[in-house]
């Protein structure tokens, strides 16, 4: 079998990589296809009447608005803190920089809307608990602040955001020479003159592009949103979007209110795209000599303590008050004796009908998904990366494309494009599988990408002449080296998926219900004991199964090593 | 119903006893035969997916109940009634057949599936003692439970001289801020609460209650929560059963229900089974067992409820509803307002 695989001019791969590709085009065409033609169709035939509808409404309008306030203070706020953090985890002798990034790495973790739910228990204006302390302590009527406005919004959705700008710089300081840092320095420039004149501009590209990135995450969240500015009487484009599916549903105003969303986050990712792409700068580029970490002195613990004030909001509050929740009997009460109680974890797991079925759910996609989308980046990603098909380029493309696409504009594609025949598959898993899929390719793919580009052609050439064909090649050479990055890429995909809601919260039907779905469902209903215990066991669950993959797979690979 | 047919021919007739006694009870192992018979069919169904707006706890306890009477799994779906509509409306467009037994809070969803042909007509045992106001005059819809909705409100937050004693009370600007408010896109009484009080005082007053700016929540229990955990001091709607009912039981509680002189909205909640229902046997015996005097009993007990059945006995604390100045709204005039209501409600509240 295989020595007629290397006699044979066809190569045998060429079929998976014209699937790959086939694959690609239906997850993201048929979708954005439909919802394009929806967005102008109308019982009369090909109407602009829904865009005229939809924006002429100022209702509409004001969540629009809302949207563009909302993701450009979130952007600035997570450079405000993003920027200063990477500089001082990246650049200086600031201590405990592991447990920083570990921590950070942990507000990755957690789905938004789970922060903003935790939030709302720590900062509503009455009964938040932080409120009460500060009223207790001050004496003041007034709340320290009020988690439900647009401050309190753009406070929360920037918390989770900020990761996103820190990574970016973090990795891009990494790369900057410190040599010039180090002669601004030597004549005789302040530390903060040196970073302000010298170290920030080199990595201006980088703190432009992870504010857009800041902005993206802030105009494609649902969750954060509906359960922060509802409360307060106003909406974004994307509770906006989700209404419009009440009964009687509008499917076409939905559609038409998605394409500035999808327009917008398309065109900010060009943008981005442009800023990385430059490559002015030349002090920016690879890493020079030994980089000796800046000494803060006297103003190291100050940073510290800043450093751990914003971990505390992001990670240690949150988390501190859900689990508080879960074991309370009412959350808003001290946590006495007679409040403790095990009652909320055997309604949540025994009694609530929807947890097991979610659960189950939950995990079968997750799994599926994150199998099916690593195998697929991977693939993707070889080729792309030893140009094995013309056209390579495109297909790196259209892997990374779906980015563009925000959760609740995809869910809106899909469930148009599959609630009608040939293909049903609204109402199954499959539908959630697909949305899934393509949300996460991009991750999958850029991390993919990442591996390949540290696999050396070289080993596989070597195989190749001694007679092996591509497919074994793959097997038995780049796959084992590959095999570490293929499972974080496992990791990362699975990870999206556990905490997906904006799309899922309009794919799903009750009985293809997710975990994220049900704490929504909970949230509507108000029980927040039971979504402060799902809340956690989401997470110890995601967190088990990460380090379960790991271990399982990961060692084997180390063992290889030595 | 055989069962009783029976019973009340043989007390009828006197002379021959033995051969009605005979007759009685050849029926009665018939009607038990046929009620095994009904069983193991909706065994072999297996299960039953039950959309409801019953409060998430009672609801799952009333399908445990059933499942260990029956051995026939529920799924229960608790949302509120709007959204209900919305997803069992979804699948169906989808061409997807999943939903059974569907019980909301808005009498206007009846009539809107009544007229889309998507209600079959099941006629519960015990029916015909079942009163008015809970009948559907065509047999589609039968009314099941009802609540009154009134002011939920903190009692260490308002002061007995400020408790609400009319909704023209809660306009009052020293409310601001103060207030909450369940979503008619979500529950299905707000619903008929807003046409009730627009009836009484027109668009105006939800104009001017709008102007206190209330904090906006989805289910109408969440009002009761929410005054509860005192982020509220008190709130524009609540159902007044569930958390609301016992939690105001139990000793030193701080929450609270009024009830507006002007008029308490009466919500009532029907029940019906989907003409497409996928386990048909399972939806019937459920309908049958949710009728019972006894299950009635219970969410009249634990619950607070109201209930369909005339001979359930209320706890002595709990108000007759011929106490109350009572407000009820036409089903069909529910129908045709819904859109309207939701519309006028975003307009006025911003979501």
């Amino acid at each position: 079998m295989r020595s007629t695989v290397v006699r044979s001019t066809f190569d045998r791969s060429v079929p998976v990589w014209i699937a790959t590709a086939v694959t690609l085009v239906l997850l993201m065409i048929l979708p954005l296809g439909w919802l394009g033609w929806v967005s102008v169709s109308s019982e009369q035939g090909a109407t602009l009447a829904n865009y005229v509808q939809v924006f002429g409404d100022p209702h509409l309008q004001k969540a629009l608005w809302n949207t563009i306030v909302l993701a450009f203070w979130v952007g600035t706020a997570s450079l405000a803190v993003g920027v200063p953090m990477a500089w001082l985890t990246g650049r200086t002798d600031l201590p405990g920089k592991r447990v920083i990034r570990a921590l950070i790495m942990a507000s990755f973790v957690t789905p938004p809307f789970l922060g903003a739910f935790a939030w709302v228990m720590l900062a509503g204006p009455n009964a938040g608990l932080l409120n009460k302390i500060y009223r207790g302590l001050t004496g003041s009527d007034d709340p320290l602040m009020n988690i439900f406005t647009m401050p309190g919004l753009i406070f929360v959705v920037a918390l989770y955001s900020f990761p996103y700008v820190y990574i970016m710089i973090v990795n891009t300081l990494e790369l900057i020479a410190s040599d010039l840092e180090e002669a601004g320095a030597i004549l005789g420039a302040s530390r903060l003159r040196v970073a302000l004149t010298i170290t920030l501009p080199l990595a201006f590209p980088a703190i432009l592009s992870g504010f857009i990135l800041a902005v993206l995450q802030a105009l494609a969240l649902f969750g954060s949103p509906a359960i922060l500015a509802l409360p307060a009487g106003f909406h974004t484009i994307t509770t906006q979007i989700w209404s419009f599916f009440q009964y009687p549903p509008k499917v076409e105003q939905a559609a038409a209110f998605s394409i500035p969303l999808l327009l917008a986050t398309a065109l900010l990712l060009q943008l981005q795209k442009r800023l990385l792409g430059r490559r002015g700068y030349a002090g920016v580029g690879g890493k020079t000599g030994a980089r000796r970490p800046i000494p803060l002195g006297r103003w190291r613990w100050v940073a510290l303590a800043g450093v751990f004030a914003v971990l505390a909001c992001t990670i240690v509050l949150p988390y501190a008050v859900l689990a508080k929740a879960a074991f309370a009997k009412a959350w808003a009460q001290p946590l006495s004796w007679d409040n403790l109680t095990l009652a909320n974890f055997t309604f949540t797991f025994f009694e609530y009908s929807a947890t097991r079925d979610a659960v189950i759910n939950t995990l079968e996609l997750g799994i599926m998904t994150a199998t099916v989308g690593a195998v697929m980046a991977a693939l993707l990603a070889y080729v792309t990366n030893r140009r094995l098909v013309p056209g390579h380029q495109a297909l790196g493309f259209l892997a990374v494309a779906p980015v563009v696409i925000p959760g609740v504009v995809l869910a809106v594609g899909l469930f148009i494009a599959y609630t009608r025949p040939p293909l049903v598959l609204y109402g199954t898993l499959a539908i959630l599988f697909v949305a899934y899929l393509t949300k996460e390719l991009p991750v999958g793919y850029a991390q993919a990408d990442t591996t390949f580009k540290g696999v050396h052609p070289e080993l596989e050439e070597a195989g190749r002449i001694l007679g092996a064909g591509r497919l074994r090649v793959l097997r038995e050479i780049t796959a084992p080296l590959a095999k570490s990055g293929i499972i974080a890429t496992w990791c990362f995909v699975f990870i999206g998926v556990i905490r997906e809601l904006s799309a899922s919260i309009i794919l799903f039907t009750p009985a293809t219900k997710v975990i994220s779905v049900v704490i929504f469902d909970l949230k509507e209903e108000g029980q927040f004991a039971a979504i402060s215990v799902l809340g956690l066991f989401m997470l110890a669950m995601t967190f088990g199964i990460v380090l379960l993959m790991q271990t399982a797979l990961g060692r084997d690979f180390l063992g290889a090593k030595d | 119903m055989k069962r009783s047919r029976s019973a009340s021919s043989s007390s009828s007739a006197r002379k021959p006893l033995a051969p009605i006694v005979l007759l009685a009870l050849v029926l009665a192992a018939a009607g038990a035969s046929a009620q095994d018979a009904r069983v193991a069919e909706a065994r072999r169904e297996g299960k039953l997916v039950w959309h409801t707006s019953l409060a998430l706890d009672s609801a799952q306890r009333l399908a445990t109940r059933f499942e260990q009477t029956y051995g026939v799994k529920v799924e229960v779906h608790r949302s509120g009634s709007e959204r209900i509509l919305q997803r069992v409306m979804q699948e169906f467009s989808a061409g997807i057949k999943n939903a059974d037994v569907v019980n909301t809070s808005d009498t206007g969803h009846y009539v809107l599936l009544k007229r889309k042909a998507l209600l079959a007509r099941y006629t519960p045992a015990g029916a015909e003692r079942i009163p008015a106001g809970f009948r559907d005059p065509e047999g589609y819809a039968w009314g099941w439970r009802a609540f009154p909705l009134v002011v939920p409100y903190n009692t260490r937050l308002v002061a007995p001289a400020d408790v609400p004693q009319t909704w023209k009370d809660l306009l009052d600007p020293k409310w601001k801020n103060r207030l909450v408010i369940s979503h008619p896109g979500y529950a299905g009484s707000v619903v008929t609460q807003i046409i009730a009080l627009e009836k009484l005082y027109g668009w105006d007053y939800w104009a001017q209650l709008a102007r206190n700016r209330p904090m906006l929540v989805q289910s109408i229990h969440d009002p009761g929560r929410t005054v509860m955990s005192s982020e509220r001091a008190a709130g524009v709607n609540g159902a007044d059963y569930g958390l609301l009912y016992t939690e105001r039981r139990t000793p030193g509680a701080t929450l609270a229900a009024a009830y507006p002189r002007d008029g308490v909205p009466l919500i009532f909640s029907p029940t019906a089974i989907m003409s497409f229902a996928p386990h048909p046997s399972a939806a019937r015996l459920f309908t049958d067992f949710i009728f019972t005097r006894e299950t009635m009993q219970i969410l009249a007990d634990a619950e607070g409820l109201y209930v369909a059945h005339p001979d359930v006995t209320y706890p002595p604390d709990r108000l007759k509803l011929s106490e109350l100045k009572m407000l009820v709204v036409d089903p069909e005039e529910i129908d045709k307002r819904t859109e309207e209501v939701k519309k006028r409600f975003v307009e006025l509240f911003g979501a």
